[in-house]
């Protein structure tokens, strides 16, 4: 087994988590294979974060089967977690210690020896573009730093399987996209990468193959481009109505497309050509006060699967 | 189970102290000159009467102090030890989220941290037998054995300690384990005056306390004369507490961070 990796790394099936009554994760079957980078995507309360700790070996499920790099988490905890790198969705990183030292004890752990510790520290800051920040307490770093340095400190073994969980939650546009650079460098380098994230635009920029979940279940899985190809149109027309309640306008669109979805402040309309649509509905002498084509995205697909939109 | 993985996560706890060590070993060091100081002289002037010294044993106070007080402020520091720093650990810093996500395993984290809290109970008993040497109470080699024993003192209430505190959600019940744990014990565990001045309802409870058989234990050390039988029992007692403390810590570990 050692030595030797398989190219299906994460390989759960009837997967399940209860805590006490509260079934978390509902029997989920998914696979993920080596060096692709691999997407949970779903509101908080999906269960995504408890079947990244059970894949992190730090929870063991309460049924299902379970393997991850080849080998059974509930024996073999500590084997794989010396093949893994983790970022958890808070901050773990010691502020009062600087950015440098976060990176050496964090690779003792796995018993890297200090002075190739040092090293690879070293190395990884660069990487994270944090190395004139090196010998600085962790303290007053900004969220995108810590988020940047607990990525570096999970590559500190190596890892053949990065698992993030929620990496860009709580960060401004820049240092998010700083991240996504970041962890598209190390996909290119052949590492595989599985992510959570309620990030619609996350999950379609990063992810190779993603699973919408929802509720504890797996409500869909692909590509983002086959998501939207299979839940979705090519385009969608979002328009906005002078009216305190938009479900009065839409029986009157009746028929411009094949599904519509009322929102409280919008419709949208799924539409392979949003403008030949779009002109339909100037036609029946509708003047909505803005309208917007645009292409389609996960978060349309997730509206379709759930009924909902992706607020916390 | 190998003991590797436990030593490499000590040497956090090692480095995290590094940050704090020179008030930290100040304070150790000169705490103890200042109790012994006052207690010894000041109190030890009061109670140098015929009746003081037969329930003494002979001893002056600063000598029937001295050892008391090194078992007494060994605990008082490993209870500081394994109550805010468990929680930090848990929930402010979460340290141990941070090392069960590696091949750390649970025993590992309970044991490299437990470790630690000895190292710092013996650095307070370190501390005491330096200021018992300086106030000229130590007279025999055995009294450095109470250095040991100061340890598997903290270590016998410290370990029980942290299975508590391992399962606390907030560290508002800390200060309950001070007020009717620590400060209790610290007074009437025979530190500061025999337990046989106690009454006899309470006696029981006094030699049921770990902390009395380990000041007991010190204070046959440093007065020269342990009886082997009785000491053997101290250690045996202390033992017992530290062991099954810690296999109740390693219990709530596991229930609170592997989930």
């Amino acid at each position: 087994m050692e030595g030797h990796l398989p190219d299906v790394l994460v390989r759960a099936r009837g997967l399940t988590k209860r805590f006490g009554s509260f079934e978390a994760v509902r029997g989920i079957d998914l696979d993920v294979h080596r060096a692709e980078f691999f997407g949970f995507l779903g509101p908080n309360g999906a269960g995504k974060s408890s079947t990244m700790r059970m894949v992190g070996c730090v929870s063991p499920p309460t049924d299902g089967e379970l393997s991850i790099l080849g080998m059974d988490p509930r024996r073999n905890g500590p084997e794989i977690r010396a093949r893994l790198g983790v970022v958890p969705q808070d901050d773990t990183l010691d502020v009062e210690l600087t950015c440098r030292e976060n990176l050496v004890l964090y690779a003792r752990y796995f018993g890297i020896p200090r002075r190739v510790a040092r090293s690879r520290a070293d190395e990884l800051l660069e990487f994270v573009q944090l190395a004139e920040r090196a010998g600085d307490k962790v303290e007053p770093l900004s969220g995108g730093m810590k988020r940047r340095l607990t990525i570096a400190r999970s590559l500190v073994n190596e890892p053949e399987l990065l698992l993030l969980d929620e990496p860009t939650t709580g960060l401004d546009p820049q240092a998010r996209h700083l991240v996504w650079d970041k962890l598209f460098r190390l996909k290119t380098q052949g590492v595989t990468l599985v992510l959570t994230t309620h990030y619609m635009d996350e999950a379609e920029q990063l992810c190779d193959r993603l699973v919408v979940m929802d509720k504890g279940l797996i409500a869909a899985e692909g590509s983002p481009r086959d998501l939207i190809g299979r839940y979705s149109t090519r385009e969608v027309v979002e328009l906005r109505f002078d009216t305190p309640d938009h479900g009065d306008v839409a029986p009157k669109l009746d028929g411009v497309v094949e599904r519509m979805e009322v929102l409280p402040d919008r419709i949208l309309l799924y539409a392979d050509h949003g403008e030949a649509a779009l002109a339909q509905v100037h036609e029946r002498g509708l003047n909505p006060l803005s309208a917007l084509v645009r292409r389609s995205t996960l978060e349309d697909v997730f509206l379709r699967l759930t009924g909902r939109t992706l607020v916390d | 189970m190998t003991l590797a993985p436990a030593a490499r996560a000590f040497e956090a706890y090692v480095y995290g102290y590094r940050r704090t060590w020179r008030g930290s070993v100040l304070s150790t060091f000169v705490m103890p000159l200042v109790y012994l100081g006052a207690m010894g002289f000041g109190i030890g002037a009061l109670v140098h009467t015929q009746s003081a010294a037969r329930s003494l044993g002979g001893m002056t106070y600063l000598e029937f102090l001295a050892p008391g007080m090194l078992a007494a402020s060994a605990m008082q520091v490993v209870i500081g030890e394994v109550t805010w720093p468990v929680i930090a650990q848990v929930k402010w810093v979460k340290t141990y989220q941070a090392m069960v996500a590696t091949p750390l395993r649970g025993d590992d984290v309970v044991l490299a941290n437990l470790a630690w809290v000895g190292v710092r109970a013996g650095m307070t008993a370190l501390a005491t037998y330096v200021a018992m040497a300086a106030f000229g109470v130590v007279h025999t080699p055995w009294s450095a054995l109470s250095i040991p024993v100061g340890i598997l003192t903290g270590l016998a209430v410290g370990t029980p300690v942290y299975a508590f505190a391992i399962t606390r959600q907030n560290e508002s019940s800390f200060s309950l384990v001070f007020r009717f744990g620590t400060v209790p014990l610290f007074l009437f565990s025979g530190t500061f005056f025999p337990v046989s001045q106690l009454p006899g309802v309470v006696r029981p409870l006094a030699y049921a306390s770990p902390l009395w058989h380990g000041v007991d234990l010190c204070r046959a050390l440093v007065a020269g004369h342990p009886a082997l039988r009785m000491s053997l029992l101290h250690v045996a007692y202390l033992g017992a507490w530290a062991a099954v403390g810690f296999v109740l810590s390693v219990r709530g570990f596991r229930k609170r961070m592997v989930v």
